[in-house]
């Protein structure tokens, strides 16, 4: 009897114990968490928006299996604890044609669900496809280089150098290259990531739904200067985009960016402020993915 | 004339090569220091010819796992040791300065290459050469002497990928050296090449690893053990090594060919000149993915037969474990491209891809239904593999969730090369492999020592490794949400993402402790042995290794057993079997060979050779090796006999010992 009390006495102290340690370290995450911002879940884009929502959907199907597992698994575990002499012991039970059956069509039914959400999603949120807009897509030509990223606007004329200014609620057609090792451009709160390769064009059609300005990074190591090679977008309203694109193509102070300009900036360098070029010629893009085309020619 | 002999004699090495920054020099140091301790140690206590004779040159698989998992715990440790310092730069020191973005790349590269090829791959080989053979009923594997060739391959890997702490650099290109970056243009240095040539040596021993374990499977189980009745961990060993034999020969030929890239010019997966790096990132991942599978397919055997032991009940849905086994490593081979969704693959062929990865958790599902299932109307004792199993299940569930999300394309392109993704592959390989390695060492340990680990202090390490496994990953699950890309060596401050690093890096502390208690655990039980010491059958255990005598002789079994039941030991304790009137035939083991630990050694100046490009070396080795293998391979006299009377003597006096 006193054993036994001593025991629950025990049993109870652990309890708080683990419970105090689990809530401190939930406190602890909610502390280092708070008021930081979260580009995955708070969106600003047509396509990052759509992408939260995916995972929403995805997170809340996975938990139909998660939540009987966790279930069954403690109290499958507590009641038939070796201590529980009342409990029913069948050593000799293998397996159970009904239960089994049970376990390999519920998961099959939820992956079959699943399957038809990803083949659905996975070709609206294509990111080769072109946005659905009334409104006349910008096209810029994204290259990756050692280390910092090289925005080329054709139409406007001009390239800008570590940031990216965009007309918000305008489809944004981005062809990507690298100029250097494989580079991934991420914007989390506009879109997810496509690889930019050297010799190829890779593209992403994004668009975002609020003026203001995201962080973009590279998701892919480049080499030394990888973690410097961020970028800022600016999402503006589609007359201040205009202006400032005109202004700049207006601009005599912004240096032109010809074939040797463009392999000065190529050259590896770290922590590139923002700069603004004139484009002097519109082919650029296309010399930059083709100079990988024959034999040792990029170096 | 002078700087032409260097040349021809060193190669590319030169003195400067031997300096470093001093966290490195700092670590070759110790490398070097203890490596001269032991040395001194061996002589001093005169045990060079107990350790040449006993371990070394054996080829008793007993023996060779147990080296497997030497190496794998100091290589552990040493995983651990750069982890650590990763997250110390990522929580001390945001705008960079403990570490240099070059030191911090070769750390990241090295942390991964060693915790899945030196700490993983040798914790599976290193159970498998304990476990299956006497979980069949076998003396041996198949091939002896190919064991220890692998093992040795294995050991010279491990070798070349330390060997930068000391002499050269380590590859800066991450765990996978993906192209371009890993090609001569932008990586000319050593690094990548001791990569390479680390990976390339250790890599054809564990495929011959696994040709020598599938075929003693195959070839070599009592009598009476048809496929069915084989123990489910076997059926798991069996699966991984088919990976094995289909996975290893792509690396191989990817290495090759990133080799030839960089030794000889040629143009496989540059970006010009007609090389695609497209297509190594496709090769390494079509290895990639069932490595995976190579590595927790044994955990789930182990646990599969934890659970039935401490349950004392037969496993639940045998047949449906096998099958699941067996859809898992046929699925394993169809879902490579998940790794990169990323790359501008069409809609239809992520969609293809997407689904087929969704589809592997099916049978995985189904394994942990059948494991939740042994223990129902079971009697189960919590020791603490039960608690390995425990914390397992949930990990291992939560890494699965995260999994699935990140199979649904659309949805991986905000998760891919983020800190969501890191947390997730250590979710499974740490909740996976690694508790299915603790919980398998811990259950297994009496069986090869007569000792029962500590259970107090193997509890406190479980719970470090809990909670240190949740404060190491919860964070970076979120930091990944935030935005947080993985390998980066410092981050703008105004993030606000220091916190969560402090507390990632406090976690890892946490793990460190865990260690130390596991350490400490097998240090206690050994000093305080009389205490710990067990019966050969500790645990009540259902399978054939359980009826080997503790700790079992070179040839395992005296008499080989026959089978007739899947758990034949359980039976045979029920209907109290007893072997009166055994008949002891003329058994051959093997003789110890030296020739093992001499091709390791002609192997590993063959690496030297070509990775710091002293090309006579190479010869040399090449040569040594040949020599060396025809030698060996055209000696006849490979086995001694132990007579019946002798192996009954013997096997009686074990007998007695143990009544």
């Amino acid at each position: 009897m006193r054993r036994d009390k001593l025991r629950r006495a025990r049993r109870i102290r652990q309890v708080i114990i683990s419970s105090l340690i689990g809530l401190a370290i939930i406190g602890v995450l909610f502390a280092v968490t708070l008021g930081r911002d979260i580009p995955v879940l708070d969106t600003k884009g047509l396509i990052a928006d759509q992408q939260r929502d995916l995972i929403f959907i995805t997170f809340v199907l996975g938990m139909f299996v998660v939540i009987p597992v966790f279930v069954m698994l403690f109290a499958i575990a507590w009641k038939y604890r070796a201590g529980n002499k009342r409990a029913k012991y069948e050593p000799e039970v293998d397996g159970n044609a009904k239960l089994e059956a049970l376990w390999w069509g519920i998961p099959i039914l939820i992956i079959i669900v699943l399957a038809v959400i990803t083949a659905v999603s996975t070709h609206a949120l294509d990111p080769y496809k072109k946005l659905d807009s009334n409104v006349k897509p910008v096209k810029i030509q994204v290259v990756s280089l050692n280390w910092k990223w090289l925005f080329i606007y054709p139409d406007q004329e001009i390239a800008t150098v570590n940031y990216l200014n965009i007309p918000k609620d305008t489809p944004i057609d981005l062809e990507l290259t690298s100029d250097a090792p494989m580079n991934s451009f991420w914007v989390p709160a506009l879109a997810g990531q496509v690889y930019s390769m050297a010799g190829m064009t890779t593209q992403l059609h994004i668009m975002a739904d609020t003026p203001g300005t995201f962080n973009g990074t590279s998701a892919n190591i480049s080499g030394d200067g990888y973690a410097d090679m961020n970028f800022k977008v600016n999402a503006l309203n589609e007359t201040d985009f205009k202006t400032w694109a005109a202004g700049k193509y207006n601009s005599n102070a912004i240096p032109l960016l010809t074939e040797s300009s463009y392999a000065e900036l190529a050259k590896p360098s770290h922590k590139n402020p923002e700069k603004t070029y004139l484009l002097s010629d519109t082919n650029l893009y296309n010399k930059v993915v083709m100079k990988y085309m024959s034999p040792g020619s990029s170096k | 004339m002078w700087d032409t002999l260097i040349d021809i004699l060193f190669g590319r090495l030169r003195l400067s090569d031997f300096v470093h920054d001093p966290i490195m020099a700092g670590a070759g140091v110790g490398m070097v220091g203890a490596l001269v301790l032991l040395i001194i140690g061996l002589t001093y206590f005169k045990k060079w010819k107990w350790l040449w004779k006993n371990w070394l040159t054996s080829l008793d698989p007993k023996k060779i796992g147990v080296m497997y998992l030497l190496v794998s715990v100091v290589m552990l440790l040493r995983g651990l040791a750069d982890a650590l310092l990763l997250r110390a730069q990522q929580a001390t020191d945001v705008s960079g300065g403990l570490l240099t973005a070059d030191h911090f790349q070769q750390i990241f590269s090295a942390h991964g290459s060693i915790m899945i090829f030196f700490v993983a791959m040798g914790i599976i080989f290193g159970i498998f050469n304990l476990i299956v053979p006497a979980q069949i009923g076998s003396r041996d594997v198949a091939y002896p002497f190919l064991n220890s060739v692998s093992f040795w391959l294995f050991a010279t890997g491990m070798i070349l990928i330390n060997a930068p702490l000391v002499v050269g650099e380590f590859s800066a290109a991450g765990w996978l050296a993906y192209p371009p970056l890993s090609e001569l243009q932008y990586s000319p240095g050593v690094g990548v090449d001791y990569w390479i040539w680390s990976l390339q040596i250790a890599g054809v021993g564990s495929l011959l690893s696994g040709i020598n374990f599938f075929v003693t499977i195959i070839k070599m189980r009592a009598p009476g053990m048809t496929l069915m009745k084989m123990p489910i961990f076997v059926w798991s060993a069996m699966m991984s090594t088919v990976l094995v034999m289909f996975a290893f020969p792509i690396l191989t030929a990817t290495l090759g060919m990133l080799s030839l890239d960089r030794l000889m010019g040629m143009h496989f997966f540059t970006s010009d000149g007609g090389g695609n790096p497209m297509m190594y990132i496709n090769l390494i991942w079509a290895w990639g993915h069932p490595e995976v599978y190579i590595l927790v397919l044994p955990a789930f055997g182990i646990f599969s037969e934890i659970v039935a032991t401490f349950s004392g009940k037969r496993l639940f849905g045998y047949t449906s474990m096998v099958v699941a086994l067996i859809a898992i490593t046929f699925l394993s081979f169809t879902v490579w491209l998940h790794h990169f969704f990323t790359m501008g693959g069409g809609a239809d062929v992520n969609t293809f891809f997407g689904i087929m990865t969704m589809i592997i958790a099916i049978p995985t599902g189904v394994k942990v239904f059948n494991w939740i299932f042994t223990m129902y109307r079971g009697r189960v004792r919590f020791t603490t593999p039960m608690l390995w199993f425990m914390g397992f299940v949930v990990t291992f569930t939560i890494g699965g969730l995260t999994g699935v999300l990140m199979s649904v394309p659309a949805a991986d392109f905000q998760f891919h090369n983020s800190l969501f993704l890191v947390a997730h592959f250590h979710n499974m390989i740490i909740g996976g492999v690694l508790f299915g390695a603790f919980a398998g060492f811990t259950y297994w340990f009496p069986k090869f020592t007569g000792l029962k680990l500590n259970e107090k202090l193997g509890t406190y390490a479980f719970w470090f490794w809990i909670v240190g496994f949740i404060l190491a990953f919860v964070p970076l699950y979120i930091l990944g949400f935030m935005g947080a890309v993985r390998r980066l060596d410092h981050y703008d401050p105004s993030l606000g993402w220091q916190g969560l690093f402090v507390v990632a890096g406090v976690g890892v502390l946490l793990l460190c402790v865990g260690v130390a208690f596991q350490l400490l655990q097998i240090a206690y039980t050994i000093w305080k042995r009389d205490a710990h010491r067990v019966g050969s059958d500790p645990w009540k255990g259902r399978t054939l290794e359980w009826a080997m005598p503790t700790p079992p002789p070179e040839y395992n079994f005296a008499v080989i057993p026959t089978v007739t039941h899947r758990d034949q030991f359980w039976v045979d304790k029920k209907h109290e079997k007893v072997l009166t009137d055994a008949v002891y035939e003329d058994i051959r083991v093997p003789k110890n060979s030296g020739a093992g630990i001499i091709v390791g050694g002609f192997a590993l100046l063959f690496g030297i050779g070509i990775i710091w490009h002293i090309w006579w070396m190479v010869i040399v080795a090449l040569l040594g090796l040949i020599i060396t293998l025809i030698i060996r391979l055209t000696n006849d006299d490979t086995e001694e006999v132990i007579k019946a009377a002798t192996l009954k003597k013997h096997d009686e006096a074990l007998k007695r010992s143990a009544a």
